[in-house]
C-alpha cells in the first residue's frame, strides 16, 4: 500500500509520486542533490533549453512580491547541445529516473529541432514545450497566447518526437482553455500550466523599475488560485492529462491541484526559498492524505473527473 | 550549501544603520572567506544573502547594512529568535593565490568579509594591509579589528572627516602583490583601473536562491555566463568583464 498511495501517472508512464521540480527553478538537480537524495521525486522537468546557448536579460532580474517573486531571468541555458553533452551525463550520476526536458525556442522550426534531439536520449521520458516564458522577445510566450501558433508548434514537434510531449501554457493567454484545446488537436500529449503572470515593481529609492527588463514573470504562493482555477478550467476542457503548476508549497496544495483536476504538479519557487520543500512536501502527503481521508492520490484525481465532467 | 536553524546571540548596531549579529548553532562548521549565508525572514518570500564577517565551528558573525524590508526585519531581531540558514553557499576567496603581501579593499558594507579573509591570511603567515573606505566618519567601523588582528589599516572617508580623504583608490600603497576587493560596483571598477596586480573581486547581484538554481544573479565574464552566487560571489580580475566590455 505504502507507495502506491503516492503513485501518479503522467501521459501513459507511471511515477513514484505526482511531485515534480518546476523548470528553471531547479537548475539539472545537482545543487539540491547536496541536501537530499533527489531520487525521490516523481521527475524532475530540466532548465529550459534552447538551441544556441543564451545568457538571457541583463540583471537585477529578480524582485521579491508578497507571497511571490518576479523573475526575468530570460531562458539562460547552455544550449541543447551542451545539455546532452554535459548536463545530463551530470545529472544521471544523481537522478536515475526519466526527466522531463523543456524546451523553449524563437521559431517553430527550432522547437521541433531542440525537442528531436532531446527525444533521443534515454534519461528523457517527456518533452515539455514551453510556449509561455514571458521574458523573450519573438519567441517563448507569443506562441503560447494565439491558438494557431500553439497549434504549429504542437504539430511540429509531435512530428519529431517518440516521446509524450507537453504544452506548457502561459496564463497571459486570453484564453488558457482554447490554448490547451488546440494544443490537444494538434496531438498534445497532455499539458501543463501556468507558467508566471507578468508582473512588476518598482523600487521607491530610485522611482525605477526593480528589474532592469522593466516587466517579469510572477510566481510563488501569490499565484496559487490564479494556477488552481486555470486547472480546473482546463482539465474540463481537454481530456489530455494536466499538470497543475503555481505557487504550490504543500502537500495540501498538491492534493488541491490533484482535486481541480491534475494528474500531477510542479513545484517551482518553493524549491528557491526552501531547497528540501519538494521533500518536504512528498513526506509530508501520506499525513495530509490521512487528515482528509484520502487512500490513494489515484483516486482522487478519478474523484475530480467524475464530479465535474467535461464541458 | 547546508541548511540550519542557528540562534541569534547578539544583534547590535555597530555604527548608524549597520549592525553586526553572531548566530550559534551546534552543527554549525567553520565557513569560507567570501562565501555567504541566506537568510530567511518571516514575512518576506526571498531569502536575503549575507557575508560573512568571522566563522569559526559553532559560531558566525555578519555584519549588514539596513537597506530595505529584509535588513529592517534582521535588524529587529532579538537575542534567541532562531533563524533559518542556508550556509557555505558560493565560491569565496581564494587564498592559495595571495601572494606574500595582500592588500585588502573594502568599500562600506564590503568590508565584514575581508576581515575573515585578513585572520586566515595572517594565520598562514602572510603579510595583510587592508584599505577601508566610507563615505564618512559615522560610517567608520571595522578599523580597531582589522588592527587587533596586526594588519597595517588605512580608512578614508570621502568627505575626510576621518582618516585620508578620498576614495580607497586614493590610499593604494606603493607595494603589494595580491589584492581582494568588496565593496558597490563603481569601486570595483576604479579598483580595477587603479591596482597593478592581480587580486579578486566580490561582486553583488539580486538572488533568488542563492545556490545556483534559479540562474537570476548570472553576469557575464570572459569565460562565458557565470552565476554570482555559485561560481561568485568572487571573481578574478583576469576574468571580469566590466560595463561596455566584450568579450
Amino acid at each position: 500500500m505504502g507507495a502506491e498511495r503516492l503513485a501518479a501517472e503522467l501521459c501513459g508512464r507511471r511515477i513514484d509520486n505526482p511531485v515534480i521540480p518546476a523548470s528553471g527553478t531547479f537548475g539539472f538537480g545537482y545543487e539540491f542533490a547536496e541536501i537530499y537524495d533527489i531520487n525521490i521525486l516523481g521527475s524532475i522537468s530540466i532548465k529550459g533549453t534552447t538551441r544556441e546557448p543564451r545568457y538571457g536579460n541583463p540583471t537585477p532580474r529578480i524582485a521579491e512580491a508578497p507571497e511571490g517573486m518576479i523573475n526575468s531571468v530570460g531562458l539562460q541555458n547552455p544550449g541543447v547541445e551542451a545539455v546532452i553533452r554535459e548536463e545530463l551525463p551530470r545529472l544521471g550520476k544523481v537522478f536515475q529516473k526519466p526527466v522531463i526536458a523543456n524546451v523553449s525556442g524563437f521559431s517553430v522550426e527550432e522547437y521541433a529541432d531542440v525537442a528531436s534531439r532531446l527525444d533521443g536520449e534515454d534519461q528523457v521520458g517527456w518533452i515539455e514545450v514551453n510556449i509561455s516564458c514571458p521574458n523573450v522577445h519573438g519567441g517563448g510566450m507569443s506562441f503560447g497566447t494565439e491558438p494557431a501558433a500553439a497549434e504549429a508548434v504542437t504539430r511540429a514537434v509531435r512530428r519529431v518526437c517518440r516521446k509524450p510531449i507537453i504544452l506548457k501554457l502561459s496564463p497571459n493567454a486570453g484564453n488558457i482553455t482554447e490554448i490547451a484545446k488546440a494544443c490537444e488537436g494538434a496531438g498534445a500529449d497532455g499539458v501543463s500550466l501556468i507558467n508566471t503572470i507578468t508582473a512588476m515593481r518598482i523600487d521607491l529609492k530610485t522611482r525605477k523599475p526593480v528589474l532592469r527588463n522593466v516587466i517579469g514573470g510572477l510566481s510563488g504562493p501569490a499565484v496559487f488560485p490564479v494556477a488552481l482555477r486555470m486547472v480546473y478550467q482546463t482539465a474540463r476542457a481537454v481530456s489530455i492529462p494536466v499538470v497543475g503548476i503555481g505557487g504550490i508549497r504543500s502537500p495540501e496544495d498538491v492534493l488541491e491541484m490533484m482535486m481541480a483536476g491534475a494528474s500531477a504538479v510542479q513545484v517551482g519557487a518553493a524549491n528557491l526559498v526552501d531547497p528540501l520543500a519538494c521533500k518536504k512536501i512528498i513526506e509530508g502527503l501520506p499525513a495530509a492524505m490521512d487528515r482528509y481521508g484520502i487512500r490513494t492520490l489515484s483516486e482522487l484525481r478519478g474523484q475530480a473527473r467524475e464530479d465535474g465532467g467535461r464541458e | 550549501m547546508k541548511q540550519e536553524w542557528l540562534a541569534i546571540r547578539e544583534n547590535t548596531a555597530i555604527a548608524p544603520g549597520v549592525y553586526r549579529v553572531t548566530l550559534e548553532g551546534e552543527t554549525l562548521e567553520e565557513l569560507h572567506p567570501g562565501s555567504f549565508v541566506n537568510l530567511r525572514m518571516d514575512g518576506l518570500f526571498l531569502r536575503r544573502p549575507l557575508s560573512v564577517f568571522d566563522s569559526e565551528p559553532g559560531r558566525l558573525k555578519l555584519i549588514y547594512k539596513v537597506v530595505g524590508k529584509g535588513t529592517e526585519r534582521l535588524s529587529a531581531l532579538a537575542p534567541g529568535s532562531k533563524l533559518d540558514v542556508l550556509t557555505g553557499l558560493g565560491n569565496g576567496y581564494d587564498l592559495a593565490k595571495a601572494g606574500s603581501h595582500t592588500l585588502l579593499l573594502g568599500g562600506g558594507v564590503g568590508v565584514p568579509p575581508l576581515y575573515f579573509a585578513a585572520r586566515k591570511l595572517l594565520a598562514a603567515g602572510k603579510r595583510v594591509t587592508a584599505v577601508l573606505g566610507f563615505n564618512s566618519a559615522a560610517e567608520v567601523f571595522g578599523e580597531a579589528e582589522f588592527h587587533a588582528l596586526g594588519c597595517a589599516v588605512t580608512v578614508t572617508t570621502v568627505d575626510g572627516t576621518f582618516g585620508t580623504k578620498g576614495f580607497v583608490t586614493d590610499a593604494l600603497p606603493e607595494k603589494y602583490d595580491y589584492f581582494l576587493c568588496c565593496g558597490p560596483m563603481p569601486m570595483l571598477r576604479a579598483v580595477a583601473r587603479a591596482t597593478r596586480t592581480d587580486g579578486q573581486f566580490s561582486f553583488e547581484e539580486r538572488m533568488g536562491c542563492g545556490f545556483g538554481a534559479c540562474m537570476g544573479c548570472s553576469i557575464q565574464t570572459r569565460g562565458g555566463a557565470k552565476r554570482v552566487c555559485r561560481e561568485g560571489p568572487v571573481f578574478e580580475k583576469a576574468e571580469i568583464l566590466w560595463d561596455g566590455e566584450e568579450k
